[in-house]
């Protein structure tokens, strides 16, 4: 189930989170994103929603104007993946209300908390959308109090 | 008082920027970043963005090591560096104040200090240790989110080396009251595990306690440790296979908190790997697999929403049903769920429902052939993914009816596709069913062409040199080769006469190779021309001077006579002045041996001999001058391997600074000193005769033409020899078949019917062809491609061993041999399965349809009669015979599933004599009590039993036993006191070798004056002269009184070296197929009889060699490593000594094996 890694991009290719859970150089980080980013966007919308690359396989998903693509390998369940970036997509949207890309942009460093408390390490850690949400709350209330 | 007052006094800003509703998330963000954004949102080029994240980064730097800049601006500081990063600019300058901003910040800082380090840093980045003191500091911190933080950040990146400091801590939280808390330490436990599995090797029992805990959540974090260690090894875990399927049983009836709903499907990332885990347990064990029955069943019942999350779980479920032990009822079910996903119209479905199809044909071959619309349909579908996974599913189906059309497929696909990685897949597996399936030669070759000048020179460079391979060896036929040959010298003239500009550099080396060898063969065609074509190949733009070398050689061996003199000279001429020294000097042979033609046809006769040139490649001539300088008291030779230990022990213990002249003085003396065969595998790389691409080295010109390659560099050649490989050679005489016989068999057996040829657009036509012999006649499940044609090119390798053994296989009859191929051609069908034994009763029930269908050939009916005369003993068959054909059955013809299938029945066997002798009491008199082995294991060799260790309650003796797979370690507990002992448990462990317990290591009670054995498997993965284990025994006398009783032993090499039974003939070969070697005297024992045979019987008795045979006073010895691989000993008597000379492709076996004959000697 271990997670490689997962990449948000916008449609004009600009990339707008990254979070590797495999150890790599940054130099193969940037030549992965480019030729991921470029083999995502030219697929067209009616295909799958998997892609084999190298020896891994791409899940993606579009929504609006985000694609949010994760990679596991072979033996890997594609459709679940696609839950988890559906459920990431859902915590985003309860936590921003309404999410879109420019609430992404902005407050990238919040995206990232979430996805923290959602997927550690890889691996799916808390599924519960309230449970995710009442830790970030949390953890922003603390900062305030403290 | 005066630090809280500060800290709000920090935070108070914060309060006011900030919006504390998480909703208007949007609001806070700081401005500085907004405003950068802004910035670059607005930016029209690429180069105006450099622009501005330059200033922006040094703006950035400016103000990070300002000192005056608080924690808070740090902290948006962090931020924006992170948003340049992200867009590709390096800012590493802040790396370190990202570490700071963690160390020292407040949690609103923190948070974001931990989040930096944790993007900006990897795992092997050297400023991770600057964090480990945080990390420390904030596990014991009593606030909750800074305890959370720190375990986040913990199982994301943290050095290696370090985790034994914040290990105690992270263990000590898995027991913490809040539940968040466990489940994180459980994920850095995981993430532990996956780095440094045996840093958390000691704390297995807490991650089953993880396993109980009380909140869901924890349970389902460990499921990850779980799940890793049950793919590593499962046998261990069997014993949980029922609180598995109780949690899955619960999970899927909805006993579970709302909360972990998803889409009102109950917590379905539980269920997937719950089903991923029993999967394993149950994988090849049936009574696992029958616990599990209900509940998979339950969980394709339960799964019938329509979305995306019940296909996810359905997918898995389809997997585990296949994976384990099968059930009739259950596969139905799943094959008529992967129904449901092909023919769905989501695309995701789709390509989920092929490849599950992919996965599952190789049990049941007719769902393929269910769906084989939908399948064609596939074929055509506009997304390259679907088609490539249609491909692959094809792939698995393929036969020799089918060949044509789905290698036709498939090279369509490749003459689209882009992807480097696909093209050298899909490349491999074109070449790989060519091979087994091809119909004729002229198809063969055409397709090969393909491969080559698509595959070019991406593709494995294995393949080129298989294909060359399959021409050097040739097939059974010779009549066959001879065609192969001149239709692959026809194709390739006509390729050459074209434009070859553009044509791949390996496939330029094979056409060179061919013509080279075979061109001659063809009569009608002009020398002349030949190496016209080459001569211009030679001198053509953009061809690599690898490739010149290769064309150089095929002209060398044609220039024969004096007829040639001119070209040759004019060829040594113009490539006098090359560059490349290789070339030169090829040239220069050429120029010399077209001179002289007594010469040429001794280096290069032709044709080549089928028998092999006896080349004395080990260079044993030189073993008289190696002794006698090993006697005049030279250094004996050392391997690199051996040189270099010793070269850093030495390095440990001296001082000096400088140790870096030493390798030089190194490479130096392994030219000298090595004699090694390689030397000459490289010149006869060079002289073309090579199979395996040429590696250009330096000058040596010795000429081996005609040579049968069966070394390599690297040990090549054993993949698909199976003369070479010690499993095979055990019984070379089940796979033989006898020249003469061979075409008698082939007039006998036509080739299968041949493919219709006409490809029609219609679907249909193209379904009967795609699918054509997986149909009735073929449809038992389990043995998956059953009609499996005798692949057309089958490796002369075993024509080898057919000479040897042919007076057992003439006297058989007409019907055993039919029986004989087909049993051949079970086993390529049974290869592909791992179930060797099982299908060959089906395939007689399923024989009938078909001769009911009237579709049967003649091979098949006497297949029947064959098996018929075999069951009744008929007079024509020979017990031999019966014997033969039996084991054939089982046995692989070339491949090497031989020991294996039969080794594995054995300790299956071997287990269940275990599960019913235990626990064992020993027959003992009540007073003495003698430990002793369990019956079952007394036949096998063993060692004598002795004892490790003792207290008042316990004593621990054990015993090694030898078998034939493995090394058994049994250990025997006796409880010499009257008191019963409560929770006995063992653990065993040792670093260097692969440890599995049996059974019998945890026990309830052992009672008084009672002992209990317990066994586990060992295997050495690596040589090494001994190693040590280390276990413990821990019990209770009383209820929460735990003893833990220590023990420890030492085991050597000699325990896991077996006799390698070979023949001279099959030494010989493999001997040469090795080239790591080492050289030593030995002390001869005198003292009785011939010296030589004394000493080796006494290696023999205490090692388990096998003497494979002693000629005048030289003697040869083969042993292997289990698991590992051969060692092969030479033996000569030189003066009072004893001159070994061990080879073994484990580059530290011979050492190993050399020190344990010293000692062995010795002590004798």
């Amino acid at each position: 189930m271990l997670m490689q890694f997962m990449l948000l991009f916008s449609r004009q290719g600009k990339l707008r989170l990254q979070k590797w859970y495999v150890p790599l150089s940054d130099k193969e980080k940037k030549k992965i994103t480019r030729e991921l980013v470029q083999t995502v966007l030219a697929r067209k919308p009616k295909m799958c929603s998997f892609l084999e690359w190298r020896d891994l396989k791409i899940v993606y998903k579009r929504y609006a104007s985000l694609y949010f693509c994760c990679a596991i390998e072979d033996q890997d369940n594609e459709l679940i993946t696609l839950e988890i970036i559906h459920r990431y997509v859902e915590l985003l949207d309860k936590y921003f209300g309404s999410v879109c890309e420019l609430d992404i942009i902005f407050n990238f460093e919040k995206a990232y908390f979430i996805l923290d408390e959602f997927l550690l390490g890889g691996e799916a850690q808390e599924t519960s959308k309230k449970n995710v949400l009442k830790a970030i709350e949390q953890a922003d209330l603390l900062q305030e109090v403290n | 008082m005066s630090d809280v007052v500060e800290k709000t006094l920090t935070a108070l800003p914060a309060l006011l920027a900030l919006d504390s509703q998480p909703g208007a998330g949007k609001l806070s963000s700081t401005s500085r970043l907004r405003h950068l954004i802004r910035s670059i949102t607005e930016l029209t080029s690429k180069h105006e963005e450099e622009k501005l994240i330059k200033k922006e980064l040094a703006a950035i730097k400016d103000q990070v090591s300002s000192p005056n800049t608080t924690m808070r601006q740090m902290r948006e500081l962090m931020v924006r560096a992170m948003y340049c990063e992200m867009l590709g600019y390096e800012a590493d300058f802040v790396y370190i104040h990202a570490i700071k901003l963690a160390q020292q910040g407040t949690v609103l800082e923190k948070r974001v200090g931990y989040l930096a380090v944790s993007l900006f840093l990897n795992e092997n980045h050297e400023l991770l240790l600057l964090l480990v003191n945080t990390v420390l500091k904030d596990l014991q911190s009593t606030n909750l989110i800074e305890v959370c933080m720190a375990l986040t950040v913990v199982s994301q990146i943290f050095p290696k080396d370090m985790i034994p400091a914040i290990l105690p801590l992270v263990e000590e939280k898995l027991s913490h009251p809040k539940e968040i808390i466990r489940r994180k330490a459980v994920l850095a436990l995981y993430k532990f595990y996956l780095i440094a599995p045996n840093q958390v090797q000691h704390i297995h029992g807490k991650f089953r306690k993880a396993l109980c805990d009380k909140d869901p959540g924890v349970m389902m974090s460990s499921l990850h440790i779980y799940l890793q260690m049950i793919k590593e090894n499962p046998a261990s875990y069997k014993d949980l296979t029922g609180s598995f399927v109780t949690i899955l049983r619960q999970v899927v009836g909805g006993k579970l908190p709302l909360d972990f709903n998803y889409h009102s499907v109950p917590a379905p990332w539980l269920q997937i790997q719950l089903l991923r885990i029993l999967s394993l347990l149950g994988r090849e064990d049936q009574s696992m697999s029958e616990l599990m029955y209900d509940v998979l069943d339950e969980s394709l019942r339960r799964a019938e929403m329509n979305h995306n999350i019940t296909y996810a779980i359905l997918y898995e479920c389809v997997k585990a049903i296949y994976t384990i032990h099968p059930k009739a009822e259950l596969l139905e079910k799943a094959a008529r769920c992967i129904g449901n996903f092909v023919l769905s119209p989501k695309i995701n479905l789709k390509y989920l429902g092929l490849k599950a199809l992919t996965y599952v044909v190789q049990h049941d071959a007719n769902l393929a052939l269910q769906h084989q619309m939908t399948i064609i349909e596939c074929l055509d579908h506009s997304d390259l993914i679907i088609k490539r996974e249609t491909l692959e599913l094809l792939f698995r189906i393929t036969n020799a009816q089918n060949v044509t059309i789905i290698v036709e497929k498939m090279l369509g696909f490749l003459r689209l596709c882009n992807d480097d990685y696909t093209i050298i897949d899909l490349v491999g597996k074109v070449a790989e069913l060519a091979e087994k399936y091809a119909p004729d030669n002229e198809w063969f070759i055409q397709t090969m062409n393909v491969v080559f000048s698509l595959g070019g020179d991406l593709m494995q460079p294995d393949l080129p040199s298989n294909f060359l391979r399959l021409f050097a060896d040739g097939s059974e036929s010779e009549e066959q080769d001879r065609q192969l040959k001149l239709y692959a010298v026809d194709s390739y003239l006509a390729v050459l006469k074209g434009d070859c500009s553009h044509l791949p550099q390996r496939f330029l080396q094979v056409i060179s190779w061919v013509l080279g060898e075979y061109s001659c063969l063809k009569e009608d065609v002009d020398q002349q021309e030949v190496i016209r074509l080459l001569k211009k190949l030679l001198e053509q733009r953009g061809v690599s001077s690898e490739t010149r070398s290769w064309a150089l050689s095929a002209l060398t061996k044609l220039c024969k006579g004096p007829g040639y003199a001119e070209l040759a000279l004019e060829l040594a001429e113009s490539l006098s002045s090359s560059l490349d020294t290789v070339l030169r000097q090829q040239a220069h042979e050429l120029c010399l041996l077209s001179q002289d033609s007594q010469l040429h046809a001794r280096v290069l006769p032709h044709p080549a001999p089928s028998d092999n040139l006896e080349v004395d490649s080990s260079l044993s001539f030189l073993d008289g001058f190696v002794s006698d300088a090993l006697a005049a008291g030279a250094a004996p030779y050392k391997p690199p391997h051996q040189r270099q230990e010793e070269l850093s022990q030495q390095r440990a213990l001296s001082l000096e600074p400088y140790g870096l002249s030493l390798p030089v003085t190194m490479s130096s003396c392994t030219l000298t000193d090595r004699q090694s065969p390689t030397f000459l595998s490289m010149s006869s790389d060079l002289s073309g005769n090579s199979t395996e691409l040429s590696h250009r080295t330096g000058a040596n010109t010795l000429m081996l033409e005609g040579v049968k390659r069966v070394w390599g560099k690297d040990g090549y050649i054993p993949q698909k020899e199976p003369s070479l490989t010690p499993a095979a050679v055990d019984e070379p005489s089940d796979v033989v078949q006898s020249p003469d016989q061979q075409g008698a068999a082939e007039t006998s057996l036509p080739e299968p019917e041949p493919e219709p040829p006409q490809l029609d657009q219609e679907k249909q036509q193209l379904a009967s062809s795609l699918f054509v012999g997986l149909g009735s006649q073929n449809s038992m499940s389990l043995l998956g491609k059953t009609e499996v044609a005798v692949p057309r090119f089958r490796r002369k390798a075993r024509q080898h061993e057919s000479a040897s053994t042919s007076g057992t296989s003439e006297s058989s009859s007409n019907s055993s041999h039919s029986s004989r191929s087909t049993t051949d051609s079970f086993l390529y069908g049974g290869l592909l399965e791992e179930e060797p034994a099982t299908p060959i009763q089906n395939s007689y029930h399923t024989l009938k349809p078909t001769i009911a269908n009237g579709s049967h050939d003649a091979r098949q009916h006497s297949q029947m009669v064959s098996s018929t005369s075999e069951n009744e003993g008929a007079a024509t068959v020979s017990a031999k015979e019966d014997k033969q054909a039996n084991s054939s059955q089982i046995l692989g013809s070339d491949m090497v599933i031989v020991r294996p299938s039969k080794l594995a029945e054995e300790s299956i066997v071997s287990q269940r004599n275990c599960s019913k002798s235990l626990p064992v009491a020993f027959p003992h008199s009540s007073d003495s009590m003698v430990l002793q082995l369990p019956s079952e294991l007394q036949e096998l060799p063993h060692s004598d039993v002795v004892s490790l260790t003792s207290d008042p309650h316990l004593s621990v003796s054990c015993c090694r036993v030898f078998r034939e797979d493995a090394l058994l370690l049994v250990l025997l507990l006796f409880n010499p006191t009257e008191t019963a002992l409560r929770d006995v448990a063992v653990e065993l462990s040792c670093e260097e070798l692969e440890t599995a317990s049996l059974r019998g290591n945890v026990m309830e009670c052992l009672e008084g004056r009672k002992s209990s054995v317990c066994r586990y498997t060992l295997l050495m993965e690596r040589p090494h002269t001994q190693v040590a284990f280390t276990g413990s025994v821990s019990y209770q006398t009383q209820p929460g009184h735990t003893h833990i009783l220590p023990f420890s032993g030492k085991l050597s090499t000699a325990d896991f070296i077996r006799p390698l039974m070979l023949n001279t003939e099959e030494y010989g070969k493999l001997w040469l197929s090795i080239s790591n070697d080492v050289k030593q005297n030995l002390k001869l024992l005198t003292g009785g009889g011939d010296p030589l045979r004394a000493t080796l019987n006494a290696l023999k008795d205490s090692l388990q060699l096998h003497i494979v045979d002693i000629i005048g006073s030289e003697g040869i010895v083969a042993c292997h490593l289990l698991r590992g691989g051969p060692c092969l000993m030479h033996c000569r008597v030189h003066g009072a000594s004893l001159a070994v000379w061990l080879r073994s492709p484990l580059p530290s076996l011979p050492d190993c094996l050399l020190y344990h004959c010293q000692r062995a000697l010795q002590e004798h």
